[in-house]
């Protein structure tokens, strides 16, 4: 579904992928760990097509096609899902109104009908029972005053609602209580088909005793280092991400 | 950044939607101005003796007035004496009902969404109709005469109701306030009145479309809303004019009487011709609006949404007269291309315990240059007054501006007064967020603008929050994408 081929990606005069390989297929879910500065947040921002980040060398297919071509909302009607590390407020804007937007923009994409309000709200409705969201959240404006963790919930319904194909999840976990990861993983694990792949990409393998990964990867200095069965994430909470780096070195 | 700058500046995209312009014979007076054409003026439209007096003392004034130049915008010279003053579509009397209107004018009214037939009486909203000077059609007269409301052609008001246009005209806004009003006392040609009596709550919304169509005309139109004790009306004008490459002055003058226990709501959708991406034209829409809180717990209430005019010079203010009175400006106001928009409001605590609110959210894009400016002046006699003013401005690009210039003149030390302000740029990351949702990016823009002005969009009546939506959509289509 996703295949990233030798790419290299620079903010400035930074370079900060520096020969990324990764292949995902439907239905896995893949970790990708490592440090503070590996690139993790790079990386997610180059595939879901934010400014600013200047992609000098390689290739990302998504379903054979090439994603680096498109627009970032020709990307989202694809399919792809960026669940935001720092999700921003847009006052006055209703949540609900935004999300009925992006859904009836890829529905449209996808040549089904666009939903109306009722249809709507009975969809929404179901979705934030899954999430333990309160209603009152549909009125208010897209992640305003919000707190952190309710921020990180209201970027879940928003992929529950999106239903896309690729999710990528940009340090959802970091700054969620255990109460509030349990109702993240829900979420993504309700996501999983055969049809479907998610990347997480975090600090933690906590989040991960709850979506189990069929991946791990190690992400260090620009380029996946390691990769393994989820045993991998126990032994760098163990061990931290040194003996990799090493282990490369020799290698 | 690779996308950005050229993304916005393609917001010089947008094209005026009401560029037309109708062709139908008008009876206009060469250009110039000298007390002969006030005196054609005042003629033409068969006025009282005292109507005629008034204007002329307002001209000798202006004689000796000088066009302001404190506000930050820039004009180009202004030849009052090569604007035609009057300028009427030929007709030997006024029409009767809506059949005898030229269907062209009708026509005219369709394509700027006027709602004159049937869809008007649906939609519960009687419109006067300003057709360059004269009015051409009043809708609703008779439901609304049973009420026992007056509103007509300002024209009509000064034959058929001398004594309320002589004992209220001029007293919000006298004939030498300042240099446009003064011009405007002179020579305005119509408007509209509205007199809502004692007591009454008006049935439906009072709507004025004014629009400036022949060449080389100013407009000067005067309004007058009075509501007597204890009465409500609200009252919407929207403005569009055709494309022209020279600059059309637009002065008008607003006054509002609320007595006591009175209330105004008094919305404003602006759209004249902004000129071209290269300021090439456009409306002087140098407007002077003020409402006075007479009687005790009056409340006058603008809400604005300015979105045309090459350069707007407008402050719709409240004279706290009456204790316990309250002012209330919401205001979107919205620079576009070379527009330049100079606006804000005067709040005048004069009574006990008045209160008043500013709400000015100003939008800047293209070249557009924007300009908060406002006063707050609490006089001694203000005891326990209020005020709270929240001034935002959001830029679109690097190349226009945003400017506030708030004064606050406190001069008794019981007065509580709030002012705050913020400028943001439009975030790149607020639009991404939208974009990786699926949303395109001028969808996005849009949301995002909206959702800056919806405080304001909550003050209009529910059908011109669509319009004004609508409106503010197209002034800034292509703005980003």
């Amino acid at each position: 579904m996703l295949s990233i081929r030798d790419l290299h990606a620079r903010i400035g005069a930074r370079k900060i992928l520096k020969g990324l390989d990764l292949e995902v297929r439907a239905g896995e879910v893949h970790a990708i760990m490592g440090p503070n500065g590996s690139g993790k947040s790079t990386l997610a921002s180059v595939l879901a097509g934010r400014d600013g980040y200047e992609v000098t060398a390689g290739r990302v297919e998504y379903d054979g096609r090439d994603l680096l071509a498109l627009a970032p909302e020709e990307r989202a009607r694809a399919g792809v899902f960026l669940a935001f590390q720092y999700p921003v407020e847009i006052p006055g804007v209703n949540n609900a109104y935004l999300l009925k937007a992006a859904l009836n923009a890829i529905r449209r994409e996808r040549g089904l009908p666009e939903v109306d309000a009722f249809e709507f709200l009975a969809l929404v409705r179901g979705k934030m029972q899954l999430m333990q969201m309160d209603e009152s959240f549909l009125n208010r404006g897209v992640n305003e005053g919000f707190s952190g963790g309710e921020k990180k919930r209201n970027e879940i319904l928003q992929m529950a609602v999106l239903e896309p194909r690729l999710a990528l999840l940009d340090e959802t976990d970091s700054g969620l209580d255990i109460d509030a990861l349990r109702v993240v993983a829900n979420g993504v694990n309700s996501l999983r088909s055969p049809d479907r792949a998610v990347v997480l990409v975090t600090h933690y393998q906590r989040l991960l005793d709850y979506v189990e990964p069929d991946v791990v990867h190690v992400l260090y200095d620009g380029r996946i280092l390691k990769s393994g069965d989820k045993s991998l994430a126990l032994e760098l909470e163990r061990r931290g991400y040194d003996w990799v780096r090493q282990e490369a070195q020799v290698a | 950044m690779s996308t950005t700058t050229p993304d916005l500046d393609a917001l010089v995209a947008s094209k005026y939607r009401h560029g037309f312009v109708t062709d139908i014979e008008s009876d206009t007076v060469p250009p110039g101005l000298d007390e002969d054409v006030i005196r054609l003026i005042s003629r033409k439209k068969n006025e009282p003796q005292f109507m005629l007096d008034w204007r002329l003392k307002a001209f000798r004034h202006w004689l000796t007035m000088r066009q302001p130049d404190w506000a930050h915008v820039r004009i180009a010279p202004i030849d009052y004496q090569a604007i035609s003053y009057y300028s009427a579509p030929k007709k030997k009397d006024g029409p009767k009902s809506l059949e005898e209107v030229d269907p062209k004018l009708l026509a005219t009214y369709e394509k700027l969404g006027v709602p004159l037939h049937e869809r008007a009486r649906l939609a519960g909203v009687a419109v006067d109709a300003v057709f360059d000077s004269v009015s051409v059609a009043t809708t609703f007269k008779e439901k609304l005469a049973q009420a026992g409301v007056i509103f007509c052609p300002f024209s009509d008001a000064v034959r058929n109701h001398p004594e309320l246009v002589e004992r209220y005209l001029g007293t919000v806004v006298p004939p030498a306030d300042n240099f446009y009003a003064a011009l405007n006392s002179a020579v305005f040609t119509d408007g509209s009145f509205v007199y809502v009596p004692k007591g009454v709550r008006c049935p439906m919304e009072l709507s004025t479309y004014f629009r400036i169509n022949a060449a080389n005309t100013g407009q000067f139109e005067r309004t007058l809303i009075v509501a007597d004790e204890g009465s409500h009306v609200s009252y919407l004008e929207g403005c569009t004019a055709p494309m022209r490459d020279e600059n059309q002055l637009h002065a008008a003058v607003v006054e509002l009487v609320a007595e006591t226990d009175a209330q105004i709501k008094y919305s404003t959708v602006q759209n004249w011709y902004p000129g071209d991406e290269n300021g090439v034209g456009g409306i002087y829409n140098f407007v002077t609006k003020r409402g006075e809180c007479r009687g005790p717990r009056s409340r006058i209430s603008w809400t604005q949404v300015e979105t045309g005019s090459a350069i707007t010079w407008k402050y719709p203010s409240c004279v706290l007269t009456g204790d316990d009175s309250v002012g209330e400006f919401y205001s979107v106001a919205l620079a576009n291309h070379c527009q330049q928009a100079d606006t804000g409001t005067k709040m005048i605590h004069i009574g006990r315990n008045t209160r008043s609110t500013i709400v000015s959210k100003g939008i800047s894009a293209g070249r557009g240059q924007n300009t908060y400016r406002g006063l707050v002046k609490v006089l001694p006699s203000a005891e326990g007054a209020r005020n709270y003013t929240q001034c935002d401005s959001l830029l679109m690009g690097d190349r226009c501006g945003a400017h506030t210039f708030p004064y606050m003149e406190i001069r008794n030390p019981t007065a509580i007064v709030e002012h705050e302000a913020t400028t943001s740029k439009i975030a790149d990351d607020q639009l991404f967020y939208c974009r990786s949702r699926g949303v395109s990016e001028e969808d996005a823009v849009n949301m995002i603008v909206n959702g800056f002005c919806k405080v304001v969009f909550k003050e209009l009546p529910m059908e011109f929050a669509v319009e004004a939506q609508n409106l503010l959509s197209v002034s800034l289509e292509g703005a980003v994408g």
